[in-house]
């Protein structure tokens, strides 16, 4: 096991990033992803830890990633929903790890969902 | 399925969704050859009736759609390798599943990324369960316990991008040694 000293520098580094989340818990934004037989044998996990990886990257504060089980949409798998307070709930589908920082970019830090990646577009 | 490793992911989710507190996944290599893979949990557990006819495609007890395949599919898997499934499990007790495989039939899964399912469910979970891990070949072992880590994060949860990112790094460092060249 890599050393649980190494564990503990992180702890202190993220202890006060969550208090601050606390205080603003109405601010955060989810990332919702379908973890189901479906989800995992179309591509989820690689896409989830895109995201965790993306997020940590960029520093972000006030996003959690979440999982969920099947929707009944199963052709449209990997899905990812991204809820930002105030705002839509935003589907996207066919996601792959790839699609995944621009997601971050344009829709999470910059607020614009990328339209073509959505199941809107995709049910066209 | 494309590895062993989303198998795992799959079925782990369903100690999971069976209310486990513990789930524990062994993964070991005998000097034959012979992979298996134990997912143990202490969840709910399944009825005579439900555990007689979970091997089917159309046994599940979701009610978004028809059809389970998780089991079915690994079940599949495991005797394509000349191994098996084997299933345990008591109301109450919970379930233990045992899958088996030659790796050297040509037909048997690569074990893929075992580090990124165990970060998976660890961070996507970070309240409950906890999880065991023991991965075992000719070549060395591993364990991983997340009550060790819980008890040195003190309420920071696994949910932190930080600490997926220790873990998977940490988990990878551990277990390609013991399956590097084998099975990965």
């Amino acid at each position: 096991m890599k050393s649980l000293a190494e564990l503990q520098a992180i702890r202190e580094k993220t202890l006060n990033r969550i208090n601050l989340r606390k205080e603003e818990e109405s601010e955060a934004t989810r990332v919702v992803i379908g973890m189901a037989t479906c989800g995992i044998a179309a591509g989820a996990r690689p896409v989830m830890l895109s995201f965790m990886d993306e997020i940590q990257k960029r520093g972000l504060q006030h996003v959690t990633v979440s999982q969920t089980g099947c929707i009944g949409m199963c052709r449209l798998e990997p899905m990812v929903d991204v809820i930002m307070p105030g705002q839509e709930k935003v589907t996207y589908v066919h996601m792959t790890p790839e699609k995944v920082g621009r997601v971050v970019a344009e829709h999470i830090v910059n607020g614009r969902p990328v339209e073509e990646y959505t199941i809107g577009a995709a049910e066209k | 399925m494309r590895d062993l490793s989303l198998h795992i992911l799959d079925l782990m989710q369903n100690s999971i969704r069976a209310e486990a507190t513990v789930v524990s996944l062994s993964v070991l290599l005998d000097d034959n050859g012979i992979l298996s893979i134990i997912i143990e949990d202490d969840g709910t557990g399944m009825s005579e009736e439900l555990l007689s006819r979970v091997m089917s495609p159309f046994a599940t007890t979701r009610t978004t759609r028809k059809v389970g395949l998780g089991i079915p599919m690994m079940a599949e898997n495991c005797r394509l390798a000349g191994g098996d499934l084997q299933l345990e499990s008591a109301l109450g007790k919970g379930t233990k599943l045992t899958a088996t495989m030659d790796t050297a039939s040509i037909d048997c899964l690569p074990l893929g990324d075992l580090p990124g399912t165990v970060t998976t469910l660890v961070t996507m979970n970070p309240d409950k369960p906890e999880f065991v891990l023991h991965c075992q070949s000719p070549k060395g072992e591993m364990q991983f316990d997340t009550r060790e880590i819980r008890e040195a994060l003190q309420g920071v949860p696994f949910s932190e991008p930080e600490i997926a990112a220790w873990m998977l790094e940490s988990l990878r460092e551990e277990i390609e040694p013991i399956f590097g060249g084998v099975i990965l």
